[in-house]
Formats: structure tokens, C-alpha cells, sequence
């Protein structure tokens, strides 16, 4: 029961871009079409399980030598490694999926959605396969926020806007209005 | 790069002609995240300035060193720890902005306005013109920020610093200090730059301030654009 309410809340309740604000970055940047949309949510979901599931046991190695401070140096660190290596693995083992995926995946490195989920697992002292439902329902939540938006900007681009709203005013105008009615799912769960 | 040789050019470029985040869309989300009060905007961003400043510094003074294909982890590791740095120093010393920042203040590593630097400015210019771009630049977010929180805090709660503000205070428009109210404020900002601007100022984020430009060499931007 209690991995589907941190899954519920993780997708709807806290929705990682549209209530906590991470990944904004490629939030903007890909949004644009639900093709690359796509892709970019496959990639971060993938990462974002896999850092989860790697970033717990080193976390208990810092907590055994007492240099828990270390975590941030040693997650990003990981991370890193970690997309630069599935980027390697993969462009030998499966080029096609390489293809619809590589160019995503130096951009995840970057985006602190990734680096946040794993700090939140830690500072919400979640057991190891609470860690691992947890970054999985972020990258839903990432991935429903950019499917929606490619929707909605995919529209806007042939809309009459005003020009100083154009490109990034208006989609972050339009991301208020989602977030609103994002709101209505607060209290869902407490 | 640009303005070669201008101290004071290299300062005030980042403070308002390239401002990081309204005129580069950069750090946009602990510009979003933590600026429900002016005061958090201001501390998050001096912490930033601070990494910035270090990093820039750092990273200036040892760009003949960092191999060049290895040169993003190197940065990344140098970022991380000045971080760390700051976490101890704000856990000490300022306990309550410790816990407004919270997450943030770790993902300031992550933050796209400080590897964007080091890989567009400090890995190919001397230490000193390097920290005056950090501090510039610093300042800059710095004062973005605390424009969103000052409009945020007065509007959504009707007190600036803590000041309780006469009128304003019986009608606070609490939408304005949750997320939704975020986005509406940064919305508006951008755009205003952008109609004061007069120029056409970068539509989208730009491989040139990019970080990740490096490896991805702008493909990002043609599988969107099929």
C-alpha cells in the first residue's frame, strides 16, 4: 500500500516539475514535440531507477566510514559515471535504441531531477525498494509533464501570441495554469 | 570571448545585458523553487555566487591540467565540492535558511548557470577575468531571484522582509507563493525583459550557455525541430 501512495504522490500530489521544480531546464528545452518527449522520458526514467538503485548501497558505504557530507560529490559523481557508461554499453549492445535515446542521455547528467531524487530518498529515509519506486514515479511525473506540454506547445506554436511571450513566456505561463489545476490533488494524501 | 580585456565589462554583462536567468534562461529551477520569500532568493542566491566565484577560479586556474575529454566530471567534481563547502557553512552559521533551501542547496550543482560558465568562460580565460565573470554573472541570478521573491512575497503574503506592507496584507493572494503562482511571476518577468529589451533576445536555451553542448553538439536541438 505504501508504494502505491508514494507512487500516487509522486506523479499527481508532487509532480517533480510542476510542484517541486526540478528538471525545469529540460522541461523547457524538449518539450516541444511528443516524439522527443518521449524519448527524453524513457531516458530519464531508465536513469533516474537505475541512480536510485546504485546511490543506496554507496550511501550505507558513506554512512559506515561516517563521511556522509561526501553525498553530494559521490551522487553526482555516480550519476555521471553511470549515463556515460549506459551511453558506451549502449551504443554497442543496442543501436537503435541508442539512436532514439543517446542524444537525451548527456543531457540527464544535468538535470537535478535526477541528482534531487536520490538526495530525497536519503532525506526521506526511504527503504532501499521505497528508493526504487519512488525515482520510478518521478520519472512517470517527468515524463506525463513533458508528454502534456509537448501537447500544449505544439498548439501554441501556431497561435497568435504577443511577441514578448513567445517561446519561453508563454510556456512557463501556460505551466501555471497546469500547475493549478495540479493543485487540486493536494490532500489526496498528506 | 566577449569583451576581451574590459574588466568592467566582464562584471556587467552578467548583471543585466546577459543576465543568466531572464535574459539566458538559465537556472530556472531554484529561481522557481525557493523564492516564496525575498530572503531565500538573496541567500540562494549569494550561495551561488559563492560556487560560482570558486568554481571559476578553480577551474580557470587549472584548464591546462583537466584533460580535455575528461573535462566535465573534473568539473563537475570541483562544483560538488565548493557545494559541500557551502552546506557546512549554511548548516553553521545560518541554520533557519539551511531548511527554507533545503534540496536546493545541494542541486546547486546541478544549477546550468555554473558548468555552463566554466565550460563557456573560465576554461578559456585567465583567473582573474574568470572570477569577475562569476561574480557578474553571480550577482545577476542573485538579483533575478530576489526581484521573483520580492514580487512573490509582496503579493502573495502581503509582507516584504518580514515587513508587513498597510492593504496589501488583508488581501494577500496566497496562489502567488505556491508553485503555480512561480511560474506566472517568471512568465511575466521574461516577458517584460523581453519587450524592454528591444532586441531580440535568445527564444530558448541556447547551445552556446548550454553544458552539455559539448557532447551533445547541438543534436538535441535538431531531433526537436524534425
Amino acid at each position: 500500500m505504501s508504494y502505491i501512495l508514494i507512487l500516487v504522490g509522486c506523479v499527481f500530489v508532487n509532480n517533480v516539475v510542476l510542484s517541486q521544480f526540478m528538471g525545469i531546464c529540460a522541461f523547457l528545452g524538449v518539450s516541444k514535440q511528443i516524439k522527443s518527449s518521449v524519448g527524453m522520458g524513457a531516458a530519464v526514467i531508465f536513469v533516474m531507477t537505475c541512480a536510485a538503485a546504485i546511490t543506496y548501497p554507496v550511501y550505507l558505504l558513506l554512512e559506515k566510514f561516517n563521511i556522509t557530507y561526501l553525498r553530494t560529490v559521490a551522487f553526482i559523481l555516480i550519476i555521471a559515471m553511470f549515463v556515460q557508461f549506459v551511453e558506451i554499453v549502449m551504443k554497442k549492445v543496442m543501436p537503435p535504441l541508442h539512436k532514439a535515446l543517446g542524444v537525451y542521455l548527456p543531457l540527464i547528467t544535468t538535470n537535478c531531477a535526477v541528482l534531487g531524487v536520490t538526495i530525497a530518498n536519503i532525506d526521506k529515509e526511504y527503504s532501499f525498494s521505497q528508493s526504487i519506486v519512488n525515482a520510478l514515479g518521478t520519472g512517470l511525473a517527468f515524463t506525463l509533464a513533458l508528454l502534456m506540454f509537448s501537447g500544449v506547445r505544439s498548439t501554441m506554436e501556431h497561435s497568435d501570441i504577443p511577441a514578448p511571450f513567445k517561446g519561453v513566456p508563454a510556456t512557463l505561463t501556460a505551466a501555471a495554469i497546469v500547475s493549478l489545476s495540479f493543485m487540486g490533488f493536494t490532500g489526496m494524501i498528506d | 570571448m566577449e569583451n576581451k580585456g574590459s574588466v568592467r565589462g566582464e562584471f556587467t554583462k552578467g548583471l543585466i545585458s546577459q543576465n543568466p536567468t531572464l535574459v539566458g534562461l538559465l537556472g530556472m529551477c531554484p529561481t522557481l523553487a525557493v523564492t516564496t520569500l525575498a530572503k531565500n532568493g538573496i541567500g540562494m542566491g549569494l550561495a551561488t555566487t559563492f560556487v560560482l566565484v570558486c568554481s571559476n577560479i578553480v577551474i580557470s586556474s587549472l584548464k591546462k591540467v583537466i584533460p580535455k575529454a575528461v573535462r566535465l566530471p573534473c568539473f563537475i567534481v570541483i562544483i560538488a565540492g565548493f557545494v559541500t563547502l557551502i552546506e557546512f557553512l549554511m548548516k553553521g552559521y545560518l541554520p533557519e535558511l539551511y531548511d527554507a533551501l533545503g534540496l536546493f542547496l545541494s542541486l546547486i550543482t546541478v544549477n546550468c548557470i555554473i558548468l555552463g560558465r566554466a565550460e563557456a568562460f573560465a576554461s578559456k580565460n585567465g583567473v582573474f577575468a574568470s572570477a569577475l565573470d562569476g561574480l557578474g554573472m553571480g550577482l545577476g541570478f542573485t538579483l533575478a531571484l530576489f526581484l521573483m521573491g520580492s514580487l512573490r512575497e509582496i503579493i502573495g503574503t502581503g509582507s516584504w522582509f518580514g515587513i508587513k506592507i498597510p492593504v496589501l496584507c488583508d488581501h494577500p493572494m496566497t496562489v502567488f507563493i505556491m508553485p503555480a503562482g512561480g511560474f506566472f511571476v517568471l512568465g511575466m518577468l521574461i516577458a517584460l525583459v523581453n519587450m524592454f529589451a528591444g532586441r531580440k533576445p535568445p527564444k530558448e536555451i541556447s547551445c552556446h550557455s548550454c553544458p552539455s553542448a559539448a557532447i551533445c553538439k547541438g543534436q538535441c536541438k535538431g531531433e526537436t525541430q524534425e
